[in-house]
């Protein structure tokens, strides 16, 4: 699996206020192709913020992250040409908590919209694509339909595959079940998981430890801003090794 | 004085002069209104769009520029235009007057407006800015997330939302500019606070023209509001 990094973070770290609030205190991790990483961790230790890093919606204090050998950090590639942040973000999709779907474009507008005038694909050809993903998740019904007439579990779904239509490299989760009813928790995780067996690398930031032991690759566990622990489902939940996981997974499970 | 009076006094008048304030007066202080807020809304746009550039110094200036005018009575400024600006500026005051061939009221009338207009646009830059700061940031994310430059974001996902809030509080703007527009009767303009001041001339009265005043400005606001309330309501139905 050394061979295959698609994104490598070293000593990230993430300060606010000054350096008073501590988010991301020196992280490293690579991100291997096809691999489905979930990161899970206590509330403020450091979670979304790593995630959001990674398509820099929040720009890191310090530290590196690698992306098919370029530091999207940087103001300029190695070349010395300034960098295409957009073209970046492009190759990663980005699931939120809150959906964030367009509540003043239809479905199929929203999954089409960043295809045609991003990508310059034809409008015909976004229009196929859209509709096949969203037949995949069982909602080619309600392409005609507003964001405002879906429920939370159809509004994240959409969102999925929204982010799906860019053709990303790696598929980035913010929480994506945390803002949903309890019984619409399954069919996003179950969309989630036909992602992940398909061959999708994924970063996932949850609270669904059935999700984490089931479908992660590698979890990680973040506190205080620092990996603490990184390991298979198994080393992580069945042998956690500091006191730190430990308490936390004693908590949770 | 007893009531009676008072009513027999106001029918007179009303009688009498009602094309004053209705033709004359009332369409003055809509005409003035609807110009104000058309160019301030203008204005308003590029402040706000300074206001929250990147560029530190623009921001400054729009937020100087802000606070000076929202600080400051709008008679103040009137004054400010009408009287003062000319003097400082002969060259400029020779040249309309010259060359454009404006008469010392065309000039006041122009004055007043400008000095409405960038009175107003303070207010509208305001509403501008907020329109589109209450935007959830999440749909900014959102679209950066999926490689859409930033002014992709801002004209597709940014301002179509935007518009949604500006739009019922730039209506509300124009009720209230309506009826600052009564402090330009200062200068005679035309509006329905200087039709009150004719016929206060002419007649000696004072609670009857100014009660028909008064009616006509409740009258013409608060349906105006009513109207914006209800189209508010339609705007976000879909939410």
């Amino acid at each position: 699996m050394t061979t295959d990094i698609l994104i490598s973070v070293k000593d990230l770290k993430k300060y606010f206020k000054g350096d008073k609030i501590k988010a991301l205190d020196g992280v490293s991790v690579d991100i291997h192709k096809g691999e489905v990483i979930v990161v899970i961790g206590p509330s403020g230790g450091g979670k979304s913020t790593f995630l959001r890093s990674l398509n820099l919606l929040e720009m890191p204090t310090s530290g590196t992250i690698t992306v098919e050998g370029t530091d999207i950090t940087k103001k300029k590639d190695s070349s010395g040409k300034k960098l295409d942040l957009d073209l970046h973000r492009q190759k990663m999709g980005m699931v939120f908590q809150h959906f964030n779907l367009f509540p003043h474009m239809t479905v199929l507008e929203n999954m089409t919209l960043a295809p045609t005038i991003v990508k310059k694909v034809p409008r015909a050809e976004a229009e196929a694509q859209a509709m096949e993903l969203l037949a995949r998740v069982g909602l080619a019904d309600r392409a005609g339909a507003y964001p405002s007439q879906l429920s939370g579990g159809q509004k994240q779904r959409v969102a999925i595959v929204r982010a799906l239509c860019m053709s990303p490299d790696v598929m980035l989760f913010d929480e994506p079940t945390s803002a949903l009813d309890p019984e619409m928790v399954g069919e996003v995780l179950d969309v989630m998981k036909e992602l992940a067996e398909s061959g999708m690398t994924m970063v996932v930031v949850t609270h669904e430890m059935g999700f984490a032991r089931e479908v992660g690759s590698s979890i990680l566990f973040l506190a205080q801003g620092k990996l603490i622990e990184e390991g298979t489902p198994d080393e992580i939940f069945n042998h956690p090794q500091s006191p730190r996981l430990q308490d936390f997974l004693a908590k949770v499970l | 004085m007893d009531i009676l009076t008072i009513l027999k006094n106001i029918w007179y008048i009303w009688v009498n002069n009602w094309q004053m304030f209705l033709i004359t007066g009332l369409s003055c202080t809509l005409l003035l209104s609807a110009v104000t807020v058309l160019f301030s809304s203008l204005l308003g746009s590029v402040i706000s769009v300074m206001k929250l550039s990147k560029f530190a110094p623009l921001r400054w200036l729009a937020t100087a520029f802000i606070e000076i005018i929202r600080g400051t009575p709008l008679l103040l400024q009137l004054y400010l235009l009408v009287f003062v600006l000319p003097q400082l500026l002969p060259g400029l005051n020779s040249l309309l007057k010259d060359q454009l061939g404006l008469s010392s009221t065309d000039r006041q009338v122009m004055w007043v407006c400008i000095a409405m207009i960038i009175n107003s646009s303070a207010y509208v830059a305001e509403i501008i800015r907020s329109g589109i700061q209450a935007v959830d940031k999440g749909q900014t994310e959102a679209a950066r997330s999926l490689g859409m430059s930033g002014s992709q974001t801002m004209l597709r996902i940014v301002l179509p939302q935007a518009i949604k809030n500006i739009i019922p509080a730039l209506c509300n703007e124009f009720v209230s500019v309506i009826k600052e527009t009564s402090l330009a009767s200062t200068f005679f303009v035309g509006d329905l606070m200087t039709q009150y001041k004719l016929i206060n001339g002419s007649t000696y009265l004072t609670i009857e023209p100014l009660f028909i005043c008064g009616v006509i400005y409740f009258v013409v606001t608060f349906t105006l509001s009513k109207i914006i309330a209800v189209y508010e309501r339609s705007l976000h139905h879909d939410d």
